[in-house]
C-alpha cells in the first residue's frame, strides 16, 4: 500500500478523495438536516444522506469548487426526490402549483396573535405539515441559512419562486401555529 | 406601497434581501400599516423561533462514522441500514474511497506526533474555504497601503503587510480569519492561477525556524519572526512557496508598509 501522498499523479488536485472528506464532509450536518426534513424520518434521512454522499463522491470530479455546501444540498434534494419517486406510487405523489397555493388572505385577529405557539414541538408539527416544496424552502431559509440565491440554486427555482414560496410556508405556519381552536384548519392540506 | 405588495416583500425584508429602494418603502409602509407592522413583528418571532438549535437535526453519529476515514465500524453502520441495495452501495462505495484514501490518512497518522498537527490541517481548512466564492478576500485591493489600513481596529495587532509582485507573488487583498480562537490577519497573493494565503497572528516565542509540511496535497510553511507567528498555505511547489517566503522575509528587496 502506498504509503506516501507524494506518490499521487500531480494533475490529480490534492488527490480527489482526501478533498473530498476536506471539502464535502464538512457539510455532513447540513445534509442530514435537509434530508430530515424532507423525510421527516431518521432511517430514510439516513439512507437519503447515504446515497447523496455516495453520489457526491462518484461526481466529486465535476465539482469546480464553487461553494460546496450548496452543491451538496442541490445533490441531497434531489436523492431524496429520486429514492421518493421509486417508492411511492404514483397516485401519492404531491405535484406542487404555485398557483393554487395562494396565500391565505385573512390576517388573524389580534387575539389569536397572542397564541401564537412558538415552542419546539408546535414548529415541528407546524413544518412537518408543509407540502414538500414550501418546507424545503423555509429550511433552507430559516434551518440553514441561506440566501435566495442559494436556495434558487439548490432547488432549481427562480428567486421569485422562492421569495413567494417563503412567504406561503410562513403564512401557513402562522396559521398552523395559531391557536388550533380558530379557523386554522379551513387551510390544511387534504 | 400597498399591503398586497408588501405582504410578499415583508418576507424578503425580513430575510434582508431587498436593494435599498425596496427596503425603505417597506420601511414606510410597516410605520404607516399598523396590520403590517403587526404582520412583520409575528413574522419576525416565527423566524427567530425557527433558529432554536432543537430544530435542526445534527447527522447521528453512525453516518458520521460512517464517512470518516479512521473509523473502523463502516460496515456495522451499513447492516443497519434498511434499503440492501442502498446499504450495499454505500459499503461498495465506502470500500472504494477507503482504498483512495488511505494513503492520505496513512500519511496523516503518521504525522500524528508532530503537535503542531491541527494547527495545519485547521490553518488547510481555512485556505480551502477561503477558495469558496465570495470567502476569499475582504478587502480587494493590490495596493498595501489601501490593504494595511484595512485591518485597522479589527485586529489586537497590526500585521505586515506587503506586495511582493516583482517578485511574481502579487497581493490580491486581505481577510480577517478565526484559527484556533486566535482572530489573525489573511493576506491573499496570487501565484499565476494559484492563490496563497499567509496568515499571520502574535506568537508568545520570539522567533522560530521554518518549518515546512504538506497536508492533503497543500504545501504549509509556518515560521515566528519578530514574535509574530506566520502561516502560508498553497497548492503552489514546496519550492515556489518557499521561494514567496524568502520574498516576503526578505526587508531589502521591497519596502514595508508601516
Amino acid at each position: 500500500m502506498p504509503v506516501n501522498i507524494h506518490d499521487h499523479p500531480p494533475d490529480l488536485p490534492a488527490t480527489a478523495s482526501a478533498s473530498f472528506e476536506g471539502v464535502v464532509l464538512p457539510h455532513l450536518d447540513a445534509a442530514y438536516n435537509l434530508a430530515r426534513w424532507l423525510a421527516r424520518d431518521d432511517a430514510d434521512a439516513q439512507d437519503v444522506v447515504q446515497e447523496a454522499l455516495l453520489r457526491a463522491f462518484r461526481y466529486y470530479a465535476s465539482f469546480h469548487g464553487s461553494d460546496a455546501r450548496t452543491w451538496l444540498l442541490a445533490i441531497v434534494r434531489n436523492t431524496f426526490y429520486s429514492l421518493r419517486m421509486k417508492t411511492l406510487p404514483d397516485s401519492a405523489r404531491e405535484a406542487f402549483d404555485d398557483d393554487v397555493h395562494v396565500p391565505a388572505d385573512d390576517q388573524p385577529t389580534p387575539e389569536a396573535r397572542a397564541l401564537l405557539a412558538l415552542d419546539v414541538d408546535s414548529l415541528q408539527r407546524a413544518l412537518e405539515k408543509l407540502p414538500h416544496a414550501l418546507r424545503e424552502t423555509i429550511v433552507l431559509r430559516e434551518l440553514q441559512e441561506c440566501s435566495y440565491k442559494e436556495i434558487a440554486s439548490i432547488t432549481g427555482q427562480k428567486i421569485g419562486t422562492v421569495m413567494s414560496r417563503l412567504a406561503r410556508a410562513r403564512e401557513r405556519l402562522r396559521l398552523e401555529l395559531t391557536s388550533h381552536s380558530t379557523e386554522a384548519r379551513r387551510h390544511d392540506v387534504p | 406601497m400597498m399591503c398586497h405588495d408588501a405582504r410578499l416583500l415583508l418576507h424578503a425584508y425580513l430575510d434582508d434581501e431587498l436593494d435599498a429602494a425596496q427596503s425603505l418603502a417597506i420601511t414606510r409602509h410597516v410605520q404607516e400599516c399598523a396590520a403590517c407592522a403587526a404582520s412583520y413583528a409575528e413574522f419576525a418571532k416565527l423566524s427567530k423561533a425557527m433558529a432554536q438549535p432543537a430544530l435542526y437535526r445534527r447527522a447521528p453519529d453512525a453516518l458520521r462514522k460512517a464517512w470518516t476515514p479512521t473509523a473502523s465500524a463502516p460496515t456495522a453502520a451499513a447492516t443497519k441500514l434498511r434499503r440492501p441495495p442502498v446499504a450495499l452501495a454505500m459499503a461498495a462505495g465506502f470500500v472504494a474511497a477507503l482504498l483512495l484514501t488511505a494513503p492520505a490518512w496513512f500519511y496523516v497518522s503518521q504525522r500524528q506526533d508532530a503537535g503542531t498537527n491541527t494547527e495545519i490541517s485547521d490553518v488547510v481548512s481555512s485556505h480551502i474555504r477561503s477558495m469558496q466564492p465570495e470567502h476569499l478576500m475582504d478587502v480587494v485591493s493590490t495596493d498595501q497601503h489601501t490593504v494595511k489600513p484595512w485591518f485597522d481596529g479589527k485586529l489586537d495587532f497590526a500585521p505586515r503587510v506587503k506586495d511582493l509582485v516583482s517578485e511574481g507573488f502579487p497581493l490580491i487583498g486581505g481577510r480577517l480569519d478565526a484559527l484556533e480562537g486566535h482572530s489573525v490577519a489573511a493576506l491573499i497573493y496570487k501565484r499565476r492561477l494559484h492563490i496563497i494565503n499567509l496568515y499571520q497572528w502574535p506568537a508568545s516565542s520570539g522567533s522560530a525556524a521554518e518549518e515546512a509540511t504538506q497536508w492533503h496535497g497543500y504545501n504549509v510553511i509556518c515560521w515566528t519572526a519578530d514574535r509574530v507567528h506566520y502561516v502560508a498555505v498553497s497548492d503552489v511547489s514546496e519550492s515556489e512557496l518557499h521561494q514567496f517566503v524568502l520574498a516576503f522575509q526578505d526587508d531589502a528587496s521591497t519596502s514595508v508598509a508601516r
